[in-house]
């Protein structure tokens, strides 16, 4: 694991376009119920053009985003010694269908801690005007040889 | 409707509750978030791989235990943060699947941002498996 990749940032994702039967499946799989999720009239109600997202749901984005770090050659992880550490997600506002996001990420932090390497990222997640909407902060932890 | 602040104090329990996670569950979440690592539903892989069993995602862990406090606070556009650190792993029986306990209690009041800090418990066997699981959720 090669800790010259602290700082690195990854080109941004493809725009990711929210969609309200995927809020609702994502909401299900998590044994959602309130309805803010699941009935566009309750959102709109509450000031949301569509149904909102739980607040995991940003992990869709984090995860194609954290591909791109555990492909890069030069960073050097053997993926079968990843465990996830830690998750994070702090919001300007919530996730909600019809939303198009996109996601950077940057390596804040490679740390080598008795053998192990932690690695954690933020993943910044904006809409299509490039307002910013969530981060997710990810560490993982790279087990190292035993 | 929302809680009102002025009425919370710290240490309150505002949820309690017991969610039984099944196989179907992790089949369902794998395709739900894309995550679909076999050690979350092939019991061979995860034996190949050391594991005493399949496990849980722990995203589905997280998800799961946010929702104690999105129904409390009225809904998840009233989480501003929410933080998770995984400590232990959830076994799912392919016949009895694992019953998860989930509490969440106040552990902070900012009345000035109008928020408020849910510590959030979740047991498996009886043993913590999440730590430091904080969700800050706004108030009335």
């Amino acid at each position: 694991m090669n800790p010259a990749i602290q700082g690195r940032v990854y080109p941004p994702s493809a725009p990711y376009l929210v969609g309200r039967e995927k809020v609702r499946e994502f909401a299900r799989a998590v044994f959602a119920t309130d309805p803010i999720s699941f009935d566009p009239d309750v959102a709109v109600a509450a000031g949301y053009r569509d149904v909102v997202a739980p607040p995991t749901f940003g992990v869709l984005l984090q995860e194609h985003a954290l591909k791109q770090v555990i492909n890069d050659e030069e960073a050097g992880i053997d993926f079968t010694r990843v465990v996830h550490g830690d998750q994070r997600f702090r919001f300007t506002r919530p996730i909600v269908a019809g939303d198009e996001l996109t996601a950077i990420l940057t390596v804040t932090s490679v740390k080598s801690i008795g053998g192990h390497s932690m690695v954690t990222a933020d993943t910044a997640i904006s809409d299509g005007a490039g307002d910013h909407v969530v981060t997710a902060t990810s560490t993982i932890v790279v087990r190292g040889d035993e | 409707m929302s809680p009102r602040i002025s009425e919370l104090s710290v240490g309150d329990v505002v949820s309690e509750r017991t969610v039984e996670v099944s196989r179907d569950s992790l089949v369902r979440y794998a395709g739900a978030s894309g995550d679909f690592n076999p050690i979350h539903y092939r019991d061979d892989v995860a034996g190949s791989v050391g594991l005493p069993g399949v496990l849980a995602h722990g995203m589905l862990t997280m998800g799961i235990a946010a929702e104690a406090a999105i129904d409390w606070a009225g809904g998840a556009h009233r989480v501003r943060d929410y933080q998770v650190r995984f400590t232990r792993p959830v076994v799912v029986d392919p016949e009895t699947g694992a019953t998860l306990e989930v509490i969440g209690k106040i552990g902070a009041l900012d009345t000035e941002a109008g928020t408020a800090r849910i510590d959030l418990t979740v047991r498996f066997g009886g043993e913590t498996v999440l730590g430091r699981a904080q969700a800050v959720v706004s108030v009335d």
